[in-house]
């Protein structure tokens, strides 16, 4: 099983994210019963399960809000039970609901997280993202006024800011409209090509086939599977050939119809120009 | 101390406060409730109420004053309680900020609320005929009492606001601190009442804070009563500080 393999010790240095023997109980209730992972420097890596198989409890333990029973992780090389305030400058968490103030307007919200991590020029950080994320219009309206599609994007564009190297996507397009969640998708690959590491949680299975480098599949609180699609998909048997009818499938009707006039074609340009 | 302390703590004060400037509501809300007690007292049942004061408003003031804080406490709860059901608070926590200046700006943006209604209500009071002789020195001691009740009573809205489950459990314990005045010197002398009850009324926090500020205002000596008083809110905003603190670091681990 690719579970078994083990990793060579100067990869786990340099690997983004090291996970090992990860346990976590909430009470009686044993949500991890050790989790190991690696995550290797600007790659995207699926964490895929079921509801309640314990993904946001890993991403929590790897942001530093949970503590976690046993097992060490370590993110860009520093521990997060001991070097916490390391690790916080490390990451960026994207949680599970668009984590944006409603009554601030997006510039606003923007400006805020920018402050926060003590940068220079926040007006003009925010700016930037505004423009990158097709929000620049909207920029001055408060996201309470927002679509689901552009606080996702909203909520992205602020994980952004610090440029910091590790960023959590936890479940980034749960109650997402098909067109919003392609959105959401390019700035993810965008932000891959940029050097930084992803580490996404998601119960798509065709969500970590359309990003992620490598794909572990948590169930019942371990990772009973680890690897890239290809190696995936040799897990069963080989590919038949067979003659079937290919019916377009209603997202791409959905898509076809609503998605390419030019309002929301200019939408769905998620940091095209950036 | 983290070094960013006051920086992240000044930037996410102007965040809160933002809240209340765009939601005006929330002060008027939080105003209104003692101000109709106030007009209701004064104006209909004051005239039955031997105080033995010469202006039934004089005497109802300090009273109103607690319960404007009590009722603007509630705010402070949901405040907080929306930050942490959307998500925000675990956005700031997993920043590099001093964490605890999360909580420090929802309890001075409680302060600055707080102070906005208790201006409020006392230009309605003095609509009303309300009048003190008091000189700067009484008139900052009042604030300054009326300061440290709203730091205690918004120690004691934090628990909720980082423990609830739902709003309506969030605001629920605000009820009783809003009643409790009723069971004081606040609008009627507490000898007139009953034996237990007047037990209770005489050794509650609120007739000892209202006495002082009353006393404060009439150019009376305050006698014992400020200590008391000023033991009473030093003593909740410790517990409320202490329980508080535990429930914030169950929420952080």
């Amino acid at each position: 099983m690719l579970t078994g393999m083990s990793i060579p010790p100067d990869q786990v240095r340099g690997s983004a994210i090291h996970v090992q023997g990860l346990e976590k109980s909430y009470k009686e209730l044993q949500v991890l019963r050790g989790v190991d992972f690696d995550v290797a420097r600007g790659g995207i890596f699926a964490l895929l399960g079921s509801n309640g198989a314990g993904k946001s409890t890993v991403v929590k333990i790897l942001s530093t809000l949970l503590k976690a029973d046993a097992g060490t992780a370590r993110v860009n090389g520093f521990d997060v039970a001991t070097q916490p305030a390391e690790v916080r400058e490390s990451i960026s968490l994207t949680g599970q609901f668009a984590a944006v103030d409603e009554i601030l307007s997006g510039r606003e919200n923007l400006v805020l997280v920018a402050r926060l991590r003590h940068l220079k020029e926040p007006g003009k950080i925010a700016d930037d993202l505004l423009r990158r994320f097709s929000l620049a219009e909207a920029g001055a309206r408060r996201v309470a006024t927002y679509s689901g599609g552009m606080r996702r994007r909203l909520d992205i564009a602020m994980s952004l800011i610090g440029d910091p190297p590790v960023i959590f996507l936890d479940e980034p397009t749960t109650g997402l409209d098909p067109e919003a969640r392609i959105e959401v998708w390019q700035a993810v690959r965008e932000l891959a090509g940029q050097g930084t590491t992803v580490l996404l949680t998601t119960q798509y299975l065709d969500e970590a086939e359309q990003l992620a480098d490598r794909i572990a599949i948590l169930h019942e609180g371990r990772i009973i599977v680890n690897g890239t699609l290809t190696e995936l998909r040799q897990l069963l048997p080989p590919a038949k050939v067979e003659y079937v009818e290919k019916q377009p499938t209603l997202e791409d009707v959905f898509l076809a119809l609503v998605g390419d006039n030019g309002k929301n074609g200019h939408d769905r340009n998620v940091g095209a120009d950036a | 101390m983290n070094k960013h302390f006051f920086g992240d703590t000044a930037v996410l004060l102007g965040r809160s406060l933002r809240h209340i400037t765009r939601s005006l509501d929330t002060i008027i809300t939080t105003a209104i409730t003692p101000i109709a007690m106030l007009l209701l007292f004064v104006y209909v049942f004051g005239g039955a109420i031997n105080t033995g004061s010469d202006s039934y408003v004089n005497y109802l003031l300090p009273g109103i004053l607690l319960i404007t804080i009590a009722s603007g406490i509630a705010y402070t709860t949901l405040r907080l309680f929306l930050d942490m059901k959307s998500g925000i608070f675990e956005r700031f926590q997993s920043m590099p900020i001093a964490r605890s200046s999360v909580l420090w700006a929802h309890v001075l943006t409680s302060l600055a609320a707080n102070v906005i209604s208790l201006v409020v209500v006392v230009l309605v009071a003095l609509l009303m005929g309300f009048r003190s002789e008091a000189g700067v020195l009484a008139w900052l001691a009042v604030a300054g009492i009326l300061i440290l009740f709203t730091l205690a009573l918004t120690w004691i809205a934090v628990i909720p606001g980082l423990t609830a489950k739902s709003v309506d459990g969030a605001s629920a314990y605000s009820y009783p601190l809003i009643f409790l005045p009723f069971l004081s010197s606040a609008f009627v002398p507490t000898a007139t009442m009953p034996g237990p009850v007047r037990a209770f009324a005489e050794n509650q926090p609120v007739t000892s804070i209202v006495n002082t500020i009353r006393d404060l205002f009439t150019r009376q000596p305050v006698g014992t009563d400020i200590w008391i008083a000023l033991a009473w809110c030093v003593g909740i905003l410790v517990v409320a500080y202490i329980f508080a603190d535990i429930s914030y670091r169950r929420r952080i681990s």
